[in-house]
């Protein structure tokens, strides 16, 4: 059976095709992207499966809006192709793909009010009043606007703005929702609840892939199943995120995602053991990090994050280095100490502290379990 | 440049007032006094009278108002069409040619407007483009001087148009026409309505190319005026010159409500 391509108009074949249940993937295939002589995006290949939250997170200008924008079609790839579900989507124009997108700023229409942006997408496809009137419906009440149908943009807050927006761009029943920053033009109170607010809607909506683009690795950490950090128009890295978050493939990739310490280490000897921990020397001690196939006499990176050091041992925590105490921020719920280990700064976030907490100038032993540490390459590039 | 003191404020007032004053009120109250005046030999009028007002009434004051407002209507009309339609097509050449071609559409206004009319007059008086004579060529001058206008105006409004609304609106699955249709022509709209006002006053005040190409039976108020006081009767030209304002003020304040209701709702 070969599925039909979305044109703008066969609306009722796309609510035939049930996308709230079934997603489609999102493929670049050695996508790139030129501003005349400036490469913004070098070719990109990368899967997007239906149903999959993606966050593209990375510092700004490092090409995120682009690769969304090609999805889009705003963008035309120098080379590549695009697909989504079995279209190749390379060619054909915006209105043609089937996307939602939400920008940063909301970009909803000034002179329509609440429900006539909602119900801009359905009456552009020529969809009939009835479905319409019920989509509009639906979607806001997904979101939770349900009261402010008659309302016009400037009336709502940055939030429901927000808020209508996504339904704006939900009710065309997309393939793919494009996010763009979404929540970064609102402070951070709101930010939190939208972020939330975003989990549940694809809890509620299962089958849509969405494509999260942002800097923030919070916004990324909570809500994505995998993850892509670029860095200067490529992935530097793309994985499950907790998988990335624990065992981070490079050093942009630990310092990007939460923070991290790396401590400069030479492996002593391989994978061994039944977790496979290779064992590496700092300085007089030896510490053991989960291993990616180094060999003995390789110097790289230990990474351990700033919560999974402690100023108290147990026999869990078989890992020790001793540091020098330079300074102590102590912020209720976490103390947040810095200590300087063979000449590297190395962050600690602790929740329980020693009865007397130690001068400032004076060796601190820290300890952690090898199971919260990875050994991670430095980056090839800077 | 801010001036907090006192004096200081005092003096920036004096100052401003008295250039408007002096500029921009003091010409319109003389016409204003000249349109009323019996006779005018010492520092104010001997009189005060409306024989001119009736005069210019009974005269071809009507007509004129009728050849001014249908030319200042048809024209700028055509030039809103035309300007939008390429402050569109501009927009999405690229920047080079498009920075080219606005520049051309300036140059009109850049020439003296006598110059433009004798060019128009020399240009379409030969068949096949014979316009001499005619209402058109009017309307050509007039539209001619004023689409830069309207174009500058539209071009200047799609610049600060963010391109999210339109590229949001073809996501969603909005064609070209039905994006230009409900997304980008209404929120341009107040643009529209500044450049139709504007081409509108504009048109209504020109004299150097309308002078040279104005047939018989379609003289505008300024034609008008010019040809009373070219007669030595400055009294009626100044009754016209009110008339020409009252009509022009009154249109632009029903173009203001309109935008202003717009930018309201
Ligand atoms: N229209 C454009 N013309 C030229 N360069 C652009 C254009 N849009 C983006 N760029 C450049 O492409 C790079 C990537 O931009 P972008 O994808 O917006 O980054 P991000 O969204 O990650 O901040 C930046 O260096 C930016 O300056
Ligand atoms: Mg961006």
């Amino acid at each position: 059976m070969s599925v039909p391509a979305f044109t703008g108009s066969n609306v009722m074949d796309v609510d035939a095709a049930k996308i709230r249940g079934a997603g489609s993937n999102v493929h670049f295939d050695k996508v790139s992207v030129a501003y005349g002589a400036h490469v913004v995006l070098h070719p990109l290949t990368l899967d997007i499966a239906p149903g999959e939250i993606l966050a593209m997170i990375g510092p700004s200008g490092s090409g995120k809006t682009t690769a969304l924008r090609a999805v889009a079609g705003f963008v035309r790839p120098a080379s590549g192709r695009i697909r989504i579900g079995a279209t190749d989507v390379t060619d054909l124009p915006p209105y043609e793909r089937g996307l939602g997108m939400v920008v940063q700023n909301y970009a909803l229409f000034p002179h329509m009010r609440v429900e006539d942006n909602v119900a801009f997408g359905l009456r552009a496809q020529g969809a009939d009043k009835a479905l319409i009137g019920e989509r509009v419906k639906d979607s806001l009440a997904t979101v939770g606007m349900s009261g402010f149908a008659k309302r016009y943009p400037r009336e709502l807050s940055g939030g429901q703005q927000q808020r209508v927006a996504i339904a704006r761009a939900l009710a065309v029943r997309p393939r793919v929702l494009l996010l763009d920053e979404p929540l970064s033009a609102l402070d951070a109170q709101i930010r939190r609840n939208m972020v939330e607010e975003i989990a549940k809607l694809h809890r509620d909506l299962p089958g849509l892939t969405i494509l999260y683009v942002t800097h923030d690795q919070t916004e990324a950490l909570t809500l994505a199943d995998k993850i892509a950090i670029m860095r200067d128009g490529r992935v530097s890295s793309h994985g499950p995120t907790v998988e990335l978050y624990r065992l981070p493939p490079n050093r942009f990739t630990a310092e990007f995602l939460g923070r991290a310490n790396l401590l400069p280490v030479t492996v002593t000897e391989g994978a061994t053991g039944p977790k496979g921990f290779a064992t590496a020397r700092l300085g007089d001690a030896l510490l053991a990090g989960a291993a990616r196939g180094e060999k003995p006499g390789d110097k790289t990176l230990l990474c351990i994050r700033p919560q999974h050091l402690s100023l108290t041992g147990d026999e869990e925590h078989t890992n020790r280095i001793v540091g020098t105490l330079k300074e102590v921020h102590w912020q209720g719920e976490l103390t947040h100490l810095v200590l300087e280990v063979d000449g590297t700064p190395v962050r600690v976030s602790a929740t329980r502290l020693p009865v007397s907490l130690p001068e400032r100038g004076s060796a601190v032993p820290l300890f952690f379990t090898p199971g919260d540490t990875s050994l991670v390459p430095e980056d090839v590039r800077g | 440049m801010l001036v907090w003191s006192r004096p200081g404020r005092i003096v920036i007032w004096l100052v401003f007032t008295l250039l408007f004053g002096v500029l921009f009120l003091a010409p319109l109250a003389v016409i204003l006094l000249s349109s009323l005046a019996d006779q005018w030999n010492g520092v104010l009028p001997s009189g005060l009278t409306t024989e001119h007002y009736s005069d210019v009434v009974q005269g071809a004051a009507w007509k004129a108002v009728k050849a001014s407002l249908v030319t200042g209507f048809l024209a700028s009309a055509v030039a809103l069409v035309s300007g939008t339609w390429a402050a569109l097509a501009l927009r999405i050449q690229d920047a080079t040619l498009a920075r080219v071609l606005g520049v051309l559409f300036f140059i009109p206004s850049a020439v003296p407007s006598v110059s433009v009319g004798l060019g128009l007059l020399v240009a379409f008086s030969h068949p096949p483009l014979l316009l001499n004579g005619t209402i058109a060529i009017v309307m050509v001058a007039h539209f001619v001087l004023i689409s830069a206008f309207t174009f500058g105006n539209v071009s200047a409004g799609l610049a600060r148009l963010s391109p999210d609304f339109e590229q949001v609106a073809s996501s969603l699955g909005a064609r070209p026409a039905y994006r230009l249709r409900h997304v980008t022509l209404p929120l341009l709209a107040p643009y529209l309505v500044a450049a139709f006002g504007l081409s509108f006053a504009l048109s209504m005040g020109e004299l150097g190319a309308t002078v040279m190409v104005y047939p018989p039976g379609w003289v505008t108020l300024p034609v008008s005026i010019f040809s009373l006081t070219d007669r030595g009767d400055v009294f009626a030209g100044a009754a016209l010159t009110m008339v020409l304002v009252a009509v022009t003020l009154i249109l632009l304040l029903g173009l203001e409500r309109v935008t202003g209701r717009q930018a309201r709702s």
